[in-house]
């Protein structure tokens, strides 16, 4: 086990950044590639509590009932993602962005951690 | 030792060595998530061209966010709806059941920076010394700490950074602490 621990640390760039997310919740049912929403890119912007408190966001990937409906009204990742703050929705592409096929839930981080579940 | 063995070891020991001596990060397009044809490769930024500017660590995406806070590296916003009130509370918890492993020193101020006390309070901890039944079979299972620790904040591998206390040194009472650390 320990061994398995220290080979985990060694290897830092097996996958994904530490801590992305993958929101494939209904991207390939409508046939656009799934999110790929990496937190670092976001927490050297923003505050967790931006994201987990103001703008609701559930601490457990695949929590949130997430849509393209509810981000135009401006909830979610539309309270930012709406041309002033950060790009709109019209650039579809820049946040789907994943090979298609992805599982939902969070990347290059729990592999190092146990049996967890995230 | 033979020849043909050493010829073995090398460029293990070499992969090794280069990993251990220069932080990287992988290019978007090499990640395994993102779809290498897709257009946004070449307009996202790359993790390397922001990381790689940042206080670093040994464990995560190699960056040591607290830091990186601290030393206004970054300057990242507290709020987007202007009444949203900021609370950073300095008070550290001493939990003591921790068999023989050292004492955790859990410190709000770090913990405050970033999150909301709603984030935890009450929804993963019960706000009050000795109600929450930590342990790390829960934490591994990705409760309590693990809700963090292990997916976006420092990971489990890390055990002294929360055990961080001796036994044989505190003589202090567990729970909250009287007088503030610097951490």
């Amino acid at each position: 086990m320990a061994l398995i621990l220290v080979l985990a640390a060694m290897m830092p760039n097996v996958s994904a950044e530490y801590a992305d997310v993958v929101l494939n919740r209904l991207s390939d049912a409508n046939d656009v590639r799934p999110v790929i929403f990496p937190h670092w890119f976001h927490r050297i912007r923003f505050r967790c509590k931006v994201c987990h408190q103001e703008l609701g966001f559930e601490m457990r990937a695949g929590a949130n009932e997430i849509d393209m409906g509810k981000i135009i009204d401006g909830q979610y990742c539309g309270m930012c993602h709406n041309g002033q703050i950060a790009w709109s929705v019209d650039e579809c592409h820049l946040c789907h962005s994943g090979k298609p096929g992805l599982q939902t839930g969070i990347r290059g981080s729990n592999q190092t951690g146990g049996p967890g579940r995230w | 030792m033979k020849f043909k063995h050493i010829l073995h070891i090398l460029p293990l020991s070499l992969s090794f060595a280069l990993l251990a001596a220069e932080p990287s990060w992988k290019a978007l397009a090499e990640d395994g998530l993102h779809d290498p044809t897709s257009p946004a490769i070449g307009v996202l930024q790359e993790p390397a061209t922001a990381l790689s500017l940042l206080p670093p660590d040994t464990t995560g995406n190699k960056v040591s966010w607290i830091r990186a806070l601290r030393e206004h590296y970054i300057e990242p916003r507290t709020n987007i709806l202007p009444e949203t009130k900021i609370e950073v509370l300095d008070m550290d918890i001493i939990m003591d059941k921790t068999g023989e492993l050292p004492l955790v020193k859990f410190p709000h101020k770090p913990h405050t920076e970033w999150l909301d006390c709603n984030n935890c309070h009450d929804k993963i901890f019960i706000e009050k010394v000795d109600a929450n039944p930590i342990n790390m079979f829960a934490i591994l299972s990705g409760e309590y700490c693990g809700q963090c620790h292990g997916a976006v904040a420092f990971p489990l591998t890390e055990c002294n950074r929360c055990h961080s206390v001796a036994r044989s040194t505190f003589t202090g009472k567990p729970g909250v602490q009287p007088k503030p650390a610097s951490n």
